[in-house]
């Protein structure tokens, strides 16, 4: 579908050029978080709790500061008093004050000249608790006489009698329920489950601070936003933002959960106290798993009503999530993309956010909405089995489309959700014949993707190649994508264009690599900001031909005259007026920001058989299809690469991850071996379809591919597992142990 | 502190010596003391595979072998896969079949995979699935990884 002004054929989109930092990351020379040194340097560790809920008594640091070699400690008295609201919440969960709130919780932080010496002084730092009654469960949480978490925490949202870790209330809707279910045929309600998962980032969180006694520093650290990490470091240490330039590293993955901080402001701090010597910290996995953010975990009611030709007549859903000691569970995101996939005129929406004792919740690939999908399209299979409907040809009576008023408010614009359907239920694994004791299940899911505030620069060399400046950390190959953008704006090789990602200092202010936004909102930039740059050039060639700027235009990399009439003049390339420019009006750059609104959700559609082993329950996967929205593919490899790793741990999430907690409120499972991600011999080739429906709030129509991956394989999974042993499972992850329950016959 | 201990080894092909304290791998070694940062530490427990190394041709997770164990003994790293500036197969495949998104477990999984090649040329999916099993990627899946390893071997064997 072409729209007005957007391209639709390309020279260089849609192509797959080899990654401008490839060469880098396959040889080992490209810089994480923890590969940077400097002379003097002193190294942090941290002291956690390990209880759940915790009154800190006493820290007594007296052995750990008479150690030889060791030069700061720091507690939450280092510290300023009286921040609010989120501020608070950042400083609270980045160190301890009167309570300790979760297992892993910071309390004290040491600094010393080697990693060692700085983990035995941390280990001398003794900490005297008095222990309190604790709970980590949601459901737990929510009744009479749970334990409080904090007093007051609740905001206005919340109504009178509710328990005090009820700190949000969302309740939204419209049509007339009783009506819509009156409508149906069939109604069917489930209650389910979800633990929580965590990111799973490769790399744990890692940072070099130094911070003077004046309040200004540098902050070298692996972070999707350097941006955030700089306003949310200043903000718990109580100074102004621009003191502090954060410079991103290259970032061993995130997934939303490095969007926000943790030891980044203790490194500063201790670099402070320390007589501003660099400070080095290094997380271990156990203090990932432990202290930064999984996802939140769910409860939820879900109820829809169908007719018997599959129209869905009503939908009505109770999810209440806990995100950890603080406000923040995405249930507003849950609620809102609950039903979003479809037509519904009669639908309501109430959740709850609820605090625990457990880590605070960071952002995880499509927060709030894989939970809700699990819900609402394990529902939608029931009703599809019991009514003998095919669960492609029901999503198709029911998708949203173009215009549909979506069931959190607004009409959507161009979409492609039937498209996904149309090519999930034409791919060959949609009638691969199924053997005993396998089974497939179809779901399907939605992310609305987002803008945010955006300043990118693109420059003009000497030589007619062009440096790129954006703000966005490089996460999954966006480097390769602003390429590619700006060579198609420009008409010039790809090779010629090189992509920086820079620091605090060289930008205005950029939201991180999240929300599926970095190709589209740092891509439209660096569209803008090149077609800044051509109508200089363009001025540049009018003058030196003596013609009107108007009169030129920019095609293949080269000024021209529009026309004859605007005069006969040899086309000059980019190199040309760049070798020029000098003596033309000087250095020749462009510049965007904004925080587009232009953005455009992506809907995608899983298709997956399973096999589950009668005798231990494992389930294995045979085939696994992913078909989703792309709106136009800048550099398909990598769009393919973000719908199959999005799937990965969507399986990993229904099939085997989950936060475990002892009765004592401690996490039982802070390894790897026992917080089990998938393994290459888990899974098999992920089968990938990209969809384009162009997104006209982007030049080249992208619309964001990073998050929606990870919502259909919760159900998609469970519904496969459902088909392969006649047993519906609403609880997650479907371990062997409750699958094999289930198979016989046994309460899950 | 403990006393420090002098060892002597050989990375990538070239004799290093570190003094390291008898509690530090050789992952903190190679890093800390040699400044060999292509092998990263993930997990510190041997479940994750990003600091895997070649000692003596056998394939470790660094984070699970002392420093003081490679004395004598021959260390292989990722940035000893490249003859000059001619890459490794493998590594030029996981560039074009971009098999890498964050790219921090590619120098373990490289170091894995090139050491299942000189066993086995010719791997199938499933021997290939089960050798990298040791070595989590949480970016891609898996699926690319996968045939840019097979590509290369394909690569390797019709070179041979």
């Amino acid at each position: 579908m072409a729209l007005d002004g957007q391209k639709t054929a390309y020279k260089y989109i849609g192509t797959t050029p080899n990654r401008p930092d490839g060469l880098d990351k396959v040889t080992g020379r490209a810089r994480y978080g923890a590969d940077i040194s400097v002379p003097g340097m002193l190294h942090g560790a941290v002291v956690r709790s390990p209880h759940a809920h915790a009154k800190i008594v006493k820290i007594d640091a007296t052995k750990a500061l008479a150690m030889e070699g060791v030069k700061a400690v720091i507690t939450r008295a280092d510290f300023p008093e009286g921040l609010e609201g989120e501020d608070w919440d950042l400083q609270e969960n980045c160190m301890a004050g009167e309570k300790a709130l979760y297992d892993g919780h910071a309390v004290a932080a040491v600094a010393a000249t080697t990693p060692l010496l700085a983990r035995d002084a941390a280990k001398l730092i003794e900490v005297t608790y008095e222990i309190l009654p604790h709970v980590t469960d949601v459901d737990e949480a929510m009744k009479d006489g749970a334990p409080v978490i904090r007093e007051g925490a609740a905001d206005f949202s919340v109504p009178e009698g509710m328990h005090p870790n009820v700190v949000r209330y969302f309740d939204s809707g419209r049509g007339d329920l009783d009506k819509g279910f009156a409508e149906a045929d069939l109604i069917i309600e489930r209650s389910f489950t979800t633990e929580a998962a965590h990111q799973g980032y490769i790399e744990p969180h890692a940072c070099l601070g130094q911070m003077g006694a004046d309040g200004r520093g540098e902050l070298w650290v692996c972070t999707q936003g350097h941006w955030f990490m700089r306003r949310m470091s200043t903000a718990v240490l109580g100074i102004e933002t621009t003191n502090i330039r954060v410079t991103p590293s290259e970032i061993g993955g995130g997934f939303g959960g490095k969007t926000t901080i943790f030891i980044e402001p203790l490194s500063l701090a201790l670099s402070r106290k320390a007589g501003g010597k660099p400070v080095k910290m290094v997380m271990s996995r156990n203090e990932v798993l432990r202290a930064t953010g999984p996802t939140a975990s769910a409860s939820m009611d879900v109820k829809m009503g169908m007719t018997k030709d599959g129209r869905i007549t009503a939908a009505h859903g109770t999810f209440r999530m806990q995100g950890g000691a603080f406000a923040g569970a995405p249930v507003d995101v849950t609620t809102m993309l609950a039903f979003a996939n479809y037509d519904i005129e009669h639908v309501h929406h109430i959740g709850y956010d609820v605090i625990t004792n457990r880590p605070r919740q960071a952002a995880y690939r499509a927060p709030g909405a894989p939970m809700a999908a699990f819900a609402t399209e394990s529902v939608i299979d029931e009703l599809c089995r019991e009514l003998g409907l095919d669960p492609i040809d029901t999503r198709l009576k029911n998708a949203a489309k173009e215009g549909t008023r979506a069931t959190f408010g607004p009409k959507y614009g161009p979409i492609g959700f039937v498209e996904t359907l149309e090519a999930a239920k034409a791919h060959p694994n949609y009638s691969e014949p199924l053997g005993p004791n396998q089974g497939r299940g179809v779901a399907s899911g939605y992310w609305m993707n987002w803008g945010g505030e955006t300043s990118a620069s693109v420059a003009i060399s000497e030589d007619g190649s062009v440096t790129v400046s954006v703000g966005t950390p490089d996460i999954g190959g966006s480097r390769a994508s602003m390429a590619l953008m700006a060579a198609e704006a420009f008409g010039i090789p790809y090779e010629n264009v090189r992509v920086n990602i820079s620091d605090t200092g060289a930008l205005g202010v950029n939201e991180p690599t999240h929300g599926s936004r970095a190709t589209y909102a740092s891509g439209l930039a660096t569209i803008r900001a090149a077609e800044e740059c051509i109508g200089k050039m363009c001025k540049r060639a009018a003058d030196k031909w003596g013609i009107d700027a108007e009169a030129v235009v920019w095609e293949d990399g080269c000024a021209k005259p529009s026309g004859p009439n605007a005069g006969e003049f040899p086309p000059m390339t980019i190199a040309e007026i760049a070798g020029e420019m000098g003596g033309t009006g000087g250095p020749i750059s462009g510049h965007y920001e904004d925080s587009p609104a232009g953005f455009s959700g992506s809907f995608g559609t899983h298709v997956v058989d399973v096999e589950v082993d009668p005798d231990t329950g494992r389930t294995t996967i045979l085939r696994y299809l992913v078909v989703q929205d792309a709106g136009k593919a800048i550099h398909p490899a990598y769009v393919e690469g973000q719908f199959q790793g999005g799937a990965a741990q969507g399986i990993g999430w229904a099939l085997n991850e989950e936060y475990v907690y002892g009765e004592d409120g401690r996490l039982q499972n802070p390894v790897f071996l026992d917080y089990r991600v998938p393994v290459a011999s888990d899974l098999p080739m992920i089968d990938t379809v990209i969809v384009e429906v162009p997104n006209p709030g982007h030049p080249y129509g992208v619309r964001g591919v990073g998050e929606t991956g990870i919502t259909p394989p919760l159900p998609a999974v469970a519904n496969a597992v459902r088909d392969a042993t006649g047993k519906r499972i609403c609880k997650l992850p479907l371990r062997p142990s409750r699958v094999l329950a289930a198979i016989q016959g046994k309460e899950v | 502190m403990s006393k420090r201990i002098h060892v002597s080894t050989t990375v990538n092909g070239d004799e290093a010596d570190f003094l390291c304290d008898p509690r530090e791998t050789l992952l903190d070694c190679l890093r800390d003391h040699l400044g060999v940062m292509g092998v990263k530490e993930g997990c510190g427990t041997g479940d994750c595979g990003a600091c895997s190394v070649t000692l003596d041709g056998r394939l470790v997770c660094s984070c699970l072998v002392l420093g003081v164990e490679a004395e004598g003994k021959e260390v292989g790293t990722v940035e000893g896969m490249a003859a000059g500036e001619v890459l490794h197969p493998l590594q030029r495949k996981f560039i074009e079949h971009a098999a890498l998104q964050c790219g921090i477990c590619t120098p373990g999984i490289l170091v894995a995979a090139k050491t299942l090649l000189e066993r086995n040329p010719d791997p199938t999916e499933t021997e290939l699935r089960y050798w990298l099993a040791g070595n989590l990627c949480r970016c891609t899946g898996y699926d690319k990884i996968i045939r840019a390893v097979m590509d290369a071997a394909a690569e390797m064997r019709e070179a041979s």
